[in-house]
Order: C-alpha cells, then sequence, then structure tokens
C-alpha cells in the first residue's frame, strides 16, 4: 500500500487550525459519512462484512479487520488504517472501491481525521436515544420556548427571522394548516377586528375546535395508513372502510391523545372490554391491499400482507425502514433479519387469510367486498332503525305462531291437491333425450353416452344452445340442467372460459304442439345447488329484460323465459379447483298440461361473458307438484309422495308427522303470510342502510409460528422465531403482555426514542414544509442530522410529558414567532439557506392536492362541508376505471349528482390503481402503500388541472356569481372577489390588471353570447337566470384567474 | 408556430427551443417582464435539465426508447421459439425432470394432468438472418434481419400484478419507479413542448377481458412526481385538462394567462420566492402543450403510403396501430420514452383463437413502425422493445383437442425481441429446453434486461440511484448483468 504519510500530516495540520472551533461529533459529522459510505460492508449486515472489518462500534475498528492492522487508533489518525486506506492513490487498496461509486469529499476525509485525533468517540445513533428535555435557551421578546431555540440557531448562522406576516396571510396560513380550507368571513372578520394581546391565540383555538380540523388532519393520515375503497392488485375491487376513516377524523376532533390514537388504532381489539371505537380503530392495520388474482399463491401473499403491515408501521411510529431487513440485515441500521421476523410475529396473527377472499377461495374476488375478519356494527341512525325493525318482527313473529290455528282444515285441502297430483306418476324426473341439439355460435355439439352434450370447436364471445325433443305427455312443471365437469375443458372445469367458468345468461322453453301451434313455457322460480357470490341463479327469474310488469293484451300474465339482466347470470366458480364439480340448475315453470305428440325446445343462453360458455350438460323435465320440486330432498320427495297416497287411516304417527313437516314448508301453508311479513322485515333488518361491516384485527388464539424466511421469501422459511423486539431499542416493560398491545403501548411509553420525535418532526413538517429532520421518511443511521437536535428533542419530551396532547403541542408551534414570520426572502437568505433550514424567514409552500380543490369549493360556495360519511365520486375524466378493472366490481365510473360532486376531497372515491387523476397531479399518494412524505412538484399538468378541470371552472364561475351579488362598483366587487381567494386586500397594481382583463372579456363575451352560455354550461350546479350570460362569462374567467395564482395554491 | 413545419422539424432541439422562446416573447408580450425570462425559459416542461449530473455515463446509443409493452404475456412457443420436438409428446405429461417441481399458478396447480400441447402454429425461418418466427406474425417477420430475439427471459413472478409491475420497476411491490420514470429522472428532456415520458394503451381483440393497467405501471415511485409517465388516453380527453373549456377562445385562454403571470410577477416582485418563477414558466409550457399535443395528434397530413405500413386498424383512434403511429410522432419530437401496452394476452385458455387476434391487431403495425421510423432515420437513435411479463407453459391449461389449448403463466422463460439503435440485428439470444420450459443459455433476467436498456441509453445502471429513506435504490435493485452478446 503506497501511502503517502506527507498527505496525512497536511491533513492534519489542515485540521488543527479549526480545532478552536466545535469538536467533531460522530453523530452528527463522522456517522452520516460512515453510514453512507462504509457501512454497507463494514456495518452492522454481519453477512456482507467485508474482510471482517467493521466500523460502527469503536472495539471493532481498534480490533480491525483481517489484516489485524486496527483500523482506528483513537487520537493517532496516521496509525488508523481507515486514514491510510482512504488516502492511498493504489486503486487496489483506496476505500470505498471505485466499483462502489462513492467518494469522499476532502472536506469529509478531514472531519474523519480530525475525529480520530480528538479521540475517536463513538456515539450511539442519536435518534435511538431516548430524548431528555434540554434546557430552553433565552426567549426573544413575544416568543415562546420554541423561538429560544430557533433564534439560537438563526443567530450563529449569521441571520435573522423576519417581522410577523400580515393578520389576513396569518388567518389564512394557520386556517390551510389546520382545517384544509380558506378562513371564513366571519372568522377573518373576528381576526382583524380583535386587538387583544391574545387575538392569535383565541383564532387557533377557533381552528383547532372546527369539525374540518379532523378532516385536514386525517388526510395525511390516509397516507400512512394506505387507506382507500377498493383492495388493489388486479381487479381492484371495492372494500368498505369508511368507517375507520371517520374514525380517524373523529379521533383527532376529539384530541384523542396520540398515544391512545396508537394504542386504539395498533391493538384496539386486545384492550380489556374493548369498545365498538377501538375494534373499528384497528382498521388501521386492514388498510393494506389484498391479492385477489386468479392464480395467486395463498401462502405467498399471507406473508406479503403481514410484511405490509410492519413496514407500515415501522415507517408510520419510527421512520424506520424495516423493510431492508426482510432478506438480508439492515446495511445502516441496527436491526437484525432475526429481529425482522420477531417483529413480523407480532403481526401474523390475525384470523385472516392473508388475500382477498374468505381464507383464499377465489370466488369472489371480482366482486370485492371486506375480507374476514370483520367487524359488524350500526350507525347512530341505524341503531334507532334497528330498535323500530326489531320492535316490528316481534309483532311479526307473534301473527305467525297464531297462524298455526287454520293449519289443519288447509293441509287437509293440501294433501287433496298433491293426491291428484302425484296419480298415474312414476319417475320424478325424464331426461331429455334429444334427437338434436344446435349452437348458434358455431360450436360443435356432441352427445355423450350419458345423454349428456359436450361442447367443442369454436368457441364464440356469446352462444346459445338449443336442444329439441320429444316432451313428456302429462303436466310440465320443471326443468332440471345439469352442467358436468369435462377434462376437454379449459381448465377441466365446467365452462369454455379460459378459466373453466360459464355464465348462464337466459333459458327459454318452448312446446311445440303436433298441430304446430307453440305454447311458451312460463319460468316462476330457479334454485342451484351452487352458485358463485355474485352470480346467483335466482338473478335468471329476477328482474330480467322482460320484467314481470309486461302482461298480455288482457291482462293475462304473459309466460317468461328465464332471463338475467344485462352483465348478471349464473356462474359457479369454476376456476377454483374444489368447484370443478356437477352442478344443478333447477327451473320451475307455471303448471302447463302437455297433450301428446308436443315436442319441446330448451334454448341455454350464455350472453354475458365473453366465451363464458356452458361446456357439457344434461337436460332433464318433470311434472311433480312444484312444491315438491327441488334440488336436495328427491328421497324425502319419493318418501312424501308415498306417504299422501298412503290411505291416510292407516298412517303412522310418525307418517303424520312428516306430512306435517312438508306442510309446513309448503308455500300454501297459512303461516306463509306471515312468514312472508316476517321475511320482509329480517330482509329489512339485514339490509338496512348503516349497518356495515368493516374490516379489523382479531387476534387468533394461539399465536401463529414465525420463521426467518431466507432472501424473505415465503416458501423458504429457515430458524423459528418468537416475539421480540429489536435490541437496538428498549425493552418491553416488565408486565407488558408480549403481543400487538404490549408492542402499541411500548410505542407510546414515553421511552421510546422515535415514537414522540417522529410526530412532532411530522408536525413541524406540515407546518414549515421541511422537518427539523428533513428525512422525516428515516430516522435510521442514514437520516439527517437535525437542523435544531435540542428543539426536537425539547419538543418530542414535552409532547409526550403533556399527556400526547395533539392539539396543544400544534397549537405550541403556531403560537411561536418562527410560524407567524413573513415569507419574504432576500436573495442573500435563498443564498445561504435556501431550503429555510434555519427557519430564516416564515415557510412558503405549496398546498396538497386535497386543499387545493377544497379549497376552490370553499371560496365559490360550491363545497358540502358534510363531515364523514361512504365516499362520493365527484367529476372524474371519461374511463378514468376502464383500464384498470375491465372485471372487477369497480368499472363504469359515474360521477355523482348533487352533493357528491361537492364534498371535501378526502371523502373521494379512492381506487388504487387508478387513483383520481387531479390528485395525483398534485402529489398524492396512490395509497398502494404506506407512504409518510409526499413531494411538492410543479407542473404544466397542475396548469391545465387548474385552468380546464370541470370543477375549477365550475368553482370559477359559481364565485364569479357571489362576486356579481355583492354590492358596490365593478372594482368594489374585484377586490371582494381578490379577498375572497387569497384573504388579502389586493394591491391596486393587482386590481389593475384584473379590471383591464375583465373590460375586455365583457366586450368579448357581449359580442359571443353563445360563447358565454357554453362556458357557463360546464358543471351541474345551476346557472342563475337573472344575470347576463356576457357578465358571468366574463367574471368566470377573471375568477379562474384568481383560482390559478400562485398565492392561491400556496400557503404564505 | 406550428411546431410541426418541416422547417421547423428541420431545426435543432437547441434552434427550437430558441425559436419557440422567441415566438412566446412575442405572443406573451406584456405579460412578463425580461427579467423572469431567464427563469422562465429555463426549466423544461417535465424533466427538464435532469436533477441529477453526470448522465449519460457514456455516449448513448438510443436517444429514445419506444417499449411495445405486450400485457398479459404472449406465448413464446407459439411465436418465437419453435419446439417441433414436442408434436412426438403431445398430450403426454409433462416430464417431471422437466418441470423439476417448480411452483404453478393455483389455476393450474390442481390439473391431475399436465399434457403437452404443441404450437399449432407452423414456423418458418425469415431473412438472411434465418430467424424463425411463427406464422401468425407475418410483417413482424418480414422484419426478421431488424430484430434482437431474446428467447431466454426468465422473472420472478408467477402472477400478473407482480410480474408486470416488476418488468416496470425492478419490484414485484408497489412504490418503485417506472423505467421511464428513472430515464426521465437521469436523463431529462430534450423537448419543451411534451411531456418526456409518454403512456398509451389499447385493448387487445383477443382476449377482450384482460388484463388490467394500473398507474403505477408508469408511475415514478418514490422519484419527483414531475417524471410520472403521461397518459396518452384512448377515450375521451387525449391528454387530461388539455383542452380549454367550451366557450373560451384561444384569445381568452392567452389574455388570462398573461394576467396570471402578471400577478404571479407582482407577487414575486414583493416576496422573492423563486417558486413563483417556476410556476409562471409552467404555465407558459402548458400553453406550448395545447398548441403541440392537439398539432402532434392530428394525423390529417400523414401521406395514404405512411398510413398503409400500419394498417387499416391505424384509423381508429386508441388502437394499437393508431399509437404505433402516434409513438413515431413523438419519436420525431424527441420525446426520450414512449411506452404503449397493449392487453389481451393472457391466454389460459382457447389460446389459438385468442393469440390470433392479438397477432391481428399489433402484427402490422408493429413492423409498420419499424419501417417508418428506419425511413426517416430515426431507427438509428431509438430502441425498440417488445415484450411481455412472463411466457406461458408448454403443458395446456385445460383440455387438450385438436384444435384449442390453453396455455398457464410460466416465469421460467419467454421471449422478447428488441431492435434499433444498439443492438444486434438479425440475432437470437438464449435458448431454451425442448420443452420450453427451462433455459439452457444465456438466461437474461429482468433486472439484466433494464440493465441493458438503460445502458444502450447510455446510463450505467449501477450508478443512476435515488436516496430514499435513507437507502440508494435504482431501477436494477442490487441485481443487473448487462447483456453484451445483444450490443451492437
Amino acid at each position: 500500500m503506497q501511502v503517502r504519510r506527507s498527505s496525512i500530516l497536511v491533513l492534519l495540520a489542515a485540521a488543527s487550525t479549526l480545532l478552536a472551533e466545535e469538536r467533531v461529533e460522530f453523530n452528527r459529522d463522522i456517522r452520516p459519512i460512515f453510514s453512507d459510505t462504509c457501512f454497507a460492508c463494514h456495518g452492522p449486515d454481519e453477512a456482507k462484512t467485508k474482510g471482517k472489518l467493521r466500523l460502527d462500534s469503536l472495539e471493532a475498528a481498534r480490533r480491525g479487520g483481517k489484516s489485524g492492522d486496527p483500523a482506528i487508533v483513537p487520537g493517532h489518525p496516521e496509525r488508523s488504517a481507515v486514514m491510510k486506506r482512504l488516502l492511498t492513490t493504489d486503486a487496489d487498496d483506496h476505500m470505498p472501491p471505485a466499483e462502489f461509486h462513492k467518494v469522499l469529499s476532502k472536506d469529509q476525509i478531514d472531519l474523519v481525521a480530525r475525529w480520530i485525533k480528538e479521540g475517536a468517540v463513538y456515539q450511539g445513533h442519536w435518534a435511538f436515544q431516548t430524548p431528555k428535555k434540554p434546557a430552553v435557551p433565552t426567549i426573544p421578546t413575544g416568543g415562546n420556548a420554541i423561538d429560544g431555540f430557533v433564534a439560537q440557531v438563526r443567530t450563529a448562522k449569521g441571520f435573522s427571522g423576519t417581522p410577523e406576516a400580515s393578520r389576513p396571510t396569518l388567518l389564512r396560513r394557520a386556517a390551510l394548516d389546520l382545517t384544509g380550507l380558506p378562513p371564513t368571513e366571519a372568522d377573518l372578520t373576528a381576526f382583524l377586528a380583535d386587538p387583544s394581546p391574545d387575538a392569535w391565540s383565541k383564532a387557533i383555538d377557533r381552528l383547532l375546535a372546527s369539525p374540518h380540523y379532523g378532516e385536514r388532519m386525517a388526510a395525511q393520515w390516509l397516507d400512512f395508513a394506505r387507506y382507500a375503497d377498493s383492495n388493489g392488485f388486479q381487479s381492484d375491487t371495492t372494500r368498505t372502510m369508511w368507517p375507520w376513516r371517520d374514525w380517524v377524523i373523529r379521533a383527532y376532533n376529539t384530541n384523542k391523545p396520540f398515544d391512545a390514537f396508537t394504542v386504539e388504532q395498533l391493538a384496539g381489539d386486545l384492550l380489556p372490554n374493548a369498545t365498538e371505537d377501538q375494534i373499528i380503530a384497528t382498521g388501521f392495520n386492514r388498510n393494506h391491499r389484498l391479492n385477489g388474482e386468479g392464480g395467486r399463491i395463498v401462502a405467498e401473499w399471507a406473508v406479503e400482507t403481514v410484511i405490509d403491515r410492519v413496514e407500515t408501521t415501522g415507517s408510520t411510529w419510527m421512520a424506520l425502514t424495516m423493510n431492508c431487513c426482510r432478506c438480508h440485515d439492515h446495511k445502516y441500521d441496527p436491526i437484525s433479519q432475526k429481529e425482522f421476523y420477531q417483529f413480523f410475529a407480532y403481526f401474523n396473527s390475525n384470523e385472516e387469510s392473508g388475500v382477498l377472499g374468505e381464507f383464499g377461495g377465489a370466488a369472489s374476488t371480482r366482486k370485492g367486498g371486506n375480507t374476514s375478519p370483520t367487524y359488524s356494527f350500526a350507525t347512530p341512525e341505524a341503531k334507532v332503525r334497528l330498535a323500530e325493525v326489531e320492535k316490528a318482527i316481534v309483532a311479526a313473529e307473534l301473527a305467525v305462531k297464531s297462524a298455526a290455528k287454520v293449519v289443519p282444515a288447509a293441509q287437509t285441502a293440501w294433501e287433496q291437491k298433491l293426491r291428484q297430483g302425484f296419480t298415474g306418476k312414476t319417475a320424478s324426473w325424464a331426461m331429455l333425450t334429444g334427437t338434436q341439439a344446435v349452437s348458434k355460435g358455431g360450436a360443435s355439439l356432441k352427445q355423450q353416452p350419458d345423454g349428456s352434450w359436450l361442447a367443442g370447436g369454436t368457441n364464440p364471445d356469446k352462444d346459445v344452445y338449443t336442444v329439441t325433443a320429444p316432451a313428456t305427455t302429462g303436466q310440465l312443471t320443471g326443468l332440471l340442467l345439469e352442467v358436468i365437469p369435462d377434462a376437454s375443458l379449459p381448465t377441466q372445469s365446467l365452462g369454455r372460459a379460459p378459466n373453466g367458468n360459464f355464465v348462464l345468461s337466459g333459458v327459454d322453453a318452448v312446446l311445440t304442439l303436433a298441430d304446430g301451434k307453440k305454447v311458451e313455457l312460463d319460468f316462476v322460480d330457479a334454485q342451484a345447488d351452487f352458485s358463485q357470490e355474485g352470480w346467483p341463479i335466482k338473478s335468471l327469474v329476477e328482474g330480467g329484460t322482460a320484467t314481470k310488469a309486461a302482461k298480455g293484451a288482457k291482462g293475462a300474465k304473459k309466460a317468461q323465459p328465464a332471463r338475467a339482466k344485462t352483465g348478471a347470470g349464473w356462474a359457479i366458480a369454476g376456476n377454483d379447483a374444489e368447484n370443478r364439480v356437477p352442478r344443478k340448475g333447477l327451473f320451475i315453470f307455471t303448471p302447463t298440461t302437455v297433450p301428446a305428440g308436443a315436442t319441446l325446445t330448451v334454448s341455454l343462453r350464455c350472453e354475458t361473458l365473453a366465451n363464458h360458455n356452458v361446456g357439457r350438460f344434461r337436460l332433464s323435465t318433470t311434472g311433480l307438484p312444484s312444491s315438491l320440486i327441488s334440488l336436495k330432498d328427491t328421497p324425502q320427495a319419493a318418501e312424501l309422495r308415498a306417504l299422501i297416497l298412503k290411505d291416510p287411516a292407516a298412517r303412522t304417527a310418525e307418517d303424520r308427522k312428516v306430512i306435517a313437516k312438508a306442510f309446513t314448508e309448503s308455500p300454501e301453508h297459512p303461516k306463509r303470510a306471515a312468514d312472508a311479513q316476517l321475511a320482509g322485515l329480517l330482509n329489512t333488518k339485514n339490509t338496512l342502510p348503516g349497518i356495515l361491516d368493516v374490516m379489523v384485527m382479531k387476534e387468533l388464539a394461539q399465536p401463529k409460528d414465525a420463521f426467518v424466511l431466507d432472501r424473505g421469501e415465503y416458501d423458504r422459511p429457515g430458524a423459528k422465531v418468537e416475539r421480540k423486539l429489536p435490541a437496538a431499542l428498549p425493552p418491553l416493560p416488565a408486565g407488558e403482555p408480549n403481543n400487538r398491545l404490549g408492542f402499541a403501548r411500548w410505542l407510546v411509553n414515553g421511552q421510546h426514542p422515535l415514537t414522540a420525535r417522529v410526530w412532532v418532526n411530522r408536525a413541524w413538517e406540515n407546518f414549515f414544509g421541511t422537518g427539523l429532520v428533513k428525512t422525516s421518511e428515516n430516522f435510521g443511521s442514514q437520516a439527517e442530522w437535525p437542523s435544531h437536535p435540542e428543539l426536537l428533542d425539547w419538543l418530542a419530551v414535552d409532547f409526550a410529558e403533556n399527556g400526547w396532547d395533539m392539539k396543544r403541542m400544534q397549537k405550541l408551534i403556531l403560537m411561536s414567532q418562527a410560524y407567524r414570520q413573513s415569507t419574504v426572502v432576500t436573495p442573500e437568505k435563498l443564498e445561504k439557506d435556501p431550503e429555510n433550514r434555519w427557519i430564516s424567514r416564515g415557510p412558503r409552500f405549496r398546498l396538497p392536492a386535497e386543499t387545493i380543490r377544497d379549497q376552490a369549493l370553499a371560496v365559490s360556495g360550491l363545497l358540502v362541508p358534510k363531515v364523514g360519511g361512504v365516499s362520493v365520486k365527484p367529476y372524474m375524466p371519461e374511463a378514468v376505471w376502464d383500464e384498470t378493472s375491465v372485471y372487477g366490481d369497480m368499472r363504469n365510473y359515474k360521477a355523482d349528482t348533487g352533493e357528491g360532486l361537492y364534498r371535501r376531497s378526502l371523502y373521494t372515491i379512492w381506487k388504487r390503481t387508478a387513483a383520481p387523476p387531479s390528485m395525483l397531479l398534485f402529489d398524492s399518494a396512490t395509497r398502494e402503500f404506506c407512504t409518510v412524505k409526499r413531494f411538492r412538484s410543479n407542473t404544466p399538468m397542475q396548469a391545465l388541472s387548474l385552468l380546464n378541470e370541470v370543477t375549477f371552472v365550475e368553482a370559477s364561475r359559481k364565485l364569479a356569481e357571489l362576486a356579481l351579488r355583492q354590492p358596490g362598483t365593478t372594482d368594489q366587487r374585484l377586490a371582494w372577489a381578490f379577498q375572497r381567494v387569497t384573504s388579502r386586500p389586493g394591491t391596486p397594481a393587482e386590481l389593475a390588471v384584473l379590471r383591464k382583463g375583465l373590460d375586455r372579456r365583457l366586450t368579448a363575451y357581449a359580442a359571443d353570447l353563445p360563447a358565454a352560455k357554453k362556458l357557463l354550461a360546464i358543471g351541474q350546479s345551476a346557472v342563475p337566470t337573472d344575470l347576463d350570460p356576457a357578465q358571468l362569462a366574463a367574471w368566470t374567467v377573471t375568477t379562474n384567474v384568481l383560482l390559478n395564482l400562485d398565492e392561491t395554491v400556496t400557503r404564505e | 408556430m406550428n411546431c410541426n413545419d418541416r422547417d421547423f422539424l428541420g431545426l435543432n432541439p437547441a434552434d427550437r427551443l430558441a425559436l419557440s422562446r422567441r415566438t412566446f416573447l412575442k405572443q406573451s408580450a406584456g405579460g412578463i417582464g425580461l427579467a423572469a425570462l431567464g427563469s422562465i425559459l429555463g426549466p423544461s416542461a417535465f424533466a427538464g435539465k435532469p436533477e441529477v449530473t453526470g448522465f449519460p455515463n457514456f455516449k448513448p446509443k438510443a436517444k429514445k426508447i419506444i417499449y411495445l409493452f405486450q400485457s398479459g404475456a404472449p406465448s413464446q412457443m407459439d411465436l418465437f421459439d419453435p419446439k417441433p420436438g414436442m408434436a412426438k409428446f403431445r398430450a403426454q405429461d409433462l416430464p417431471a425432470s422437466i418441470r423439476q417441481g417448480q411452483r404453478l399458478t393455483t389455476m393450474t396447480s390442481g390439473q391431475k394432468t399436465f399434457p403437452v400441447a404443441p404450437s399449432i402454429f407452423n414456423f418458418k425461418q425469415h431473412g438472411q438472418s434465418g430467424m424463425w418466427f411463427s406464422e401468425v406474425m407475418p410483417h413482424i417477420a418480414s422484419k426478421a434481419d431488424e430484430w434482437c430475439m431474446v428467447r431466454s427471459m426468465f422473472t420472478e413472478a408467477i402472477n400478473h400484478d407482480p410480474a408486470i409491475t416488476f418488468m416496470q420497476t425492478g419490484s414485484q411491490l408497489a412504490g418503485r419507479p417506472s423505467i421511464g420514470s428513472w430515464a426521465s429522472y437521469g436523463l431529462g428532456s430534450v423537448n419543451d413542448n411534451l411531456p418526456n415520458y409518454v403512456v398509451m394503451s389499447s385493448f387487445g381483440s383477443g382476449r377482450p377481458d384482460d388484463q388490467p393497467l394500473y398507474d403505477r405501471l408508469w408511475g415514478a415511485g418514490f422519484l419527483p412526481s414531475k417524471h410520472q409517465g403521461v397518459k396518452f388516453r384512448n377515450k375521451g380527453e387525449r391528454v387530461l385538462y388539455l383542452k380549454d373549456p367550451e366557450g373560451m377562445s384561444r384569445d381568452i385562454r392567452r389574455e388570462s394567462l398573461d394576467e396570471i403571470s402578471a400577478l404571479n410577477q407582482q407577487r414575486h416582485g414583493v416576496l422573492g420566492d423563486p417558486e413563483i418563477q417556476t410556476r409562471i414558466a409552467q404555465y407558459e409550457l402548458a400553453f406550448r402543450m395545447q398548441t403541440s399535443v392537439p398539432d402532434l395528434l392530428d394525423f390529417s397530413k400523414e401521406p395514404q403510403h405512411v398510413l398503409d405500413l400500419y394498417g387499416p386498424d391505424v384509423k381508429r383512434p386508441g388502437s394499437y396501430a393508431s399509437n404505433c403511429l402516434l409513438a413515431r410522432r413523438l419519436c420525431e419530437r424527441d420525446v426520450r420514452f414512449v411506452q404503449l401496452f397493449h392487453m389481451g394476452w393472457d391466454h389460459h385458455g382457447g389460446l389459438p383463437k385468442a393469440l390470433k387476434g392479438q397477432c391481428a391487431d399489433t402484427d402490422h403495425a408493429t413492423a409498420g413502425l419499424l419501417t417508418d421510423l428506419k425511413q426517416r432515420g430515426l431507427l438509428d437513435d431509438t430502441l425498440i422493445v417488445w415484450g411481455g411479463e412472463f411466457g406461458r407453459t408448454i403443458y395446456s391449461q385445460g383440455a387438450l383437442t385438436e384444435t384449442n389449448y390453453g396455455r398457464d403463466h410460466h416465469p421460467r422463460c419467454f421471449t422478447v425481441l428488441m431492435a434499433g439503435a444498439g443492438v444486434k440485428k438479425g440475432y437470437v439470444h438464449g435458448e431454451t429446453d425442448d420443452f420450453c420450459y427451462n433455459i439452457v443459455k444465456d438466461p437474461v433476467h429482468v433486472h439484466d434486461l433494464n440493465a441493458t436498456i438503460m445502458h444502450l441509453m447510455g446510463v450505467e445502471h449501477t450508478r443512476l440511484i435515488y436516496r430514499y429513506q435513507g437507502r440508494d435504490f435504482r431501477l436494477t435493485d442490487i441485481h443487473g448483468e448487462l447483456m453484451k452478446k445483444v450490443l451492437a
């Protein structure tokens, strides 16, 4: 190794001149360098350690690596191998290696040398040390404790702050920060008119008390929780989790302390006597995506589901990137792969499949819905309604009981009727031994030895099979369709779709009498031994295209074929292995007499989904009384038939019991009306709006085993592990259960070094644009050193000490001078403090996506300020969901009419694979995974959206209308509109620009009224008839200008 | 100014920018002071100057990419990888020695037998190179000597969502930037009127009900959102919010933009925040896009013989053919990364018919695109990639009949085509076993393909990194070997 000794000496000389200043501190100065450039090979990941050398502790560094030379000799950089390796010109020896593409600057090398010279004092990573409350430096006049810390740093950096922002700007800033809406005129007037010293404090209190405060805070939490209204992945179907979202809004509005906020969401289900709210709160850990793709391997995605939880929890509460450890020990942070899976073990014992659908079945995955475990509950309104219905049910049940009195007479009549029906009948079902079967779409239909027909050849998009056969003389009451799996069919299943499924969309049956006359059979009911969820056979006889209202000429009911509504039908989930078994579908006719010599033509229609044609089928008919036709009780039916035909005198007590039971179940029973009443009420109860279920956590009685997964792969389990917290963090306190509950409490017990720091840093980030730790998403050893470490710790300890009171903590920040500063910036500050890390001015940054839209709705008066409830469908571009859900139950997006168009953006329905485009354009998260930080980009697409998107054009029009209805002159109205949008009065120069443009447009639109009317027709809200269209159009463009100002989309 | 004017197109990008600046100055006179010009005209629309320095790392072979993604996974043994030896194994169970216990999707893992289904299609050799193609792709086959065929692709995922996400982002899980976003981030834009990364999609006729496409496939992940792909939609408004509202004339729009600029300028005078200048510039770029996009989408000046290259479907907006022509027009305008997604390749059953449908959608236009680019000299610096997210099984999913069969997902091998800048012509890379089940020569992982694409764009894939959550991320994770043998 060529060591340039001289260069070390030069370096040391340079370093020594700096020694007069502050000491080099490992955490602030050295750890970032080592972490970035050395730890990947000489850090915590034992498996990857090169040359047996670790540099993450002094002990290891002194010991050195394979060569035996101490890497670091405290006080002696010239004897430290680290320095030699950093300085050598020998490419083979130089560190970091060239292929690593990491180069240390001269300043960095200098710092390392100084640090060694000063004794090479290591420190544990600052974020892993429990914070202590530092003394507050001198507080500047008019400031609070925060300003003591801010001023100390700012002065040291050679800056002064800026004066307080103007009152309108200040109130708008706080209103947007705390409620996501601009200040109301009343709030603004009150604040401007309040000369008292605590005017600002009162204004903040008003904002914190607003019901919209919870909405603003929740919007961010939804990103963390990856909340959405869809399941994600391939068909991205619906789910219902908005009750959880409303829990979050309530929690913020009621100022639930952050410790309870944490414990309830992570482990509410495990709290003693958990309340409904505490259970709903655990939806946090069910908001992840769930894979429902046809071929998914359940074991694989069950692991991904748990890992998602681990990552989300790690990022949200600890700002740790746990995910690095699923495959290997962490490169930078002291978390091993084993510890990752020990952590995993807290989250894997939920009563769940881990994939979409109940415990792995694929049947319902295109229909969506919630996946177990779920929790059912009623909204307050529903609870009232439920009590009413339950009362009515009690009454109906009484009525059912009293119906028994008329039973004997009715039974005698019923038996009589049956006896007549049975006379002469032998077999229950006669196979329709067709002579002919034709496929309309050109498939081949070949008859099999068992009498069934097998389809082959072409598989058209839609097909109709028509079978013609002699009909059995006598009564015709039912048709049996048997569908049979066949090895020749896709997936060796029953249908011809690529996945082995079929969808039967209709059946018709027509008798052709000997004289050629045709009699259509009337389908009254259908049953199946199995129907795919969402595809019931009943759909063929309920609400088909030929509705029950279609009557014959004389009011007689016209015969109805079996017909499903468009897009519906009977399917059997043929894609699932367990469903590749014979299935029966049964159709009941209004009894029809078949004379001798008639033929029956049955058509099976598969016209709903492309290629979903029946594969192999067999048909049979019956003349049994309809009450005896059932798929389930053929032997019982035979037994009953014998009993009915038996001489009543010869019946035993057992016989009478069987007959009575059959009668009880028959539609002729007098209880039927009473039962129908009861069934109707029960149905009302079951479908009561506001009776909801939401996905929650439910711990298994016996924890599931957890294993270290080799390379993070589900099918490579290694050593079994138990629940345990990472050794680098404080241990679980004695007496705490070693489960999710203990884990959640551990996060917020005041000893945890990360939780409070992470949370106050996020609050700071919300209010200042950048956190005190800029890398708010990562507090690990790659984190940036805090700009104000003491302030961070002081805030964190203060927060925890004061009961984790979120509103108090936020108010503290807003009360500071730092927050109240004006955002005016000088070129000098821009150069020396470009990111405002030293708080040399007030923070100015673009508003979040939701706030931009909500503000436009608010200032235009369109906003419907209702809090909570089911998600809504505002305007979205045509076909916005088409490509993500060619199947699935979220397709053909159709905007709401009325209030759904004007609710706050956090209520917009969120489909993960196609999130609302106007939100994505403004940097919202996709909610496919936990996102704890958003970008703030500035793109032409944003401009186009604000200029042209229907929401903003309509808001402009409504704002113009409000302006025109203001008293006063045009200039006064312009001034009003300007202030309405920006909260501040416009300057004469600004108003002059607006006036000039407005006048030009007034002329233009007066000359082109059709154009004006076209502009005004945009959006669903009513266009006033009492305003001049040219006026309103010209003003609409002007108010659109206002909504597009940089100032408008920015909180200043 | 019409950006499609021949004169304008004849200019080099720098001159074009200068010209558009002058035009812009004229148009927005009075709106903005001269002092603001530097910052207005500096940053470009979408990616602008790259945020990272040092890229390209070396002279790029490909300045532009047209990536023709065939979503759903085309069947390699029915299109590109002939296995004539399979005829004698017809309907026999796939030997365990070939399957080697590899995992299957739950769609076929329950099958009792795995009957070998030889391709129903005839293969022929084409061109000087003698490259094999199936009869269903006559046009693509006619370009045999342009293609570089990689028969030895493999991937890790076995289901669509994770697999297509893996191809696009180098990770099966959502959240990483797409390949186009990486390119935009690293290399910036050379076009100042159009997005840097454009995405289009089309529905297949072979299997109309699949496969979904997700925003994340062209998302920027943790990269700044301006690098996300801009969707040119196949229905409704082609570029979201591009059109002025009904009843607003271009004059009124221009005037209103001038007012916005003037007011923003005044505010900048008070506050001094440079972000205000950026916003002013973005509004001007938006205005320019409003002119340049309709012009881009207007095929009326395309001569018939050019339209004919793409086949009759080119006249149907939103079709694959139409998207191919649009891709050429974007390429002409120096849009760096254009990606087409064509749906409908997932043929679990009824493959012969469905595959013909897909080829009818794509064969003619793909070849036409190659011809068109070549005759304009654009193929010299444009890379074409054609491929899906995995391959399909040699065994039939469900019944095997004389005329029909289906194939399940198969991650162990599949074929990808490349052409154009920097790749060997008429060259076949890699080899699969007799059952088209395992790779026997030159395996190419998804990371390798992505590393190679980046390389052709002048980017050393290990160097284009982004620090997020304390970790350095890259498209190829910690993997990726350059496919040296395919480089020209």
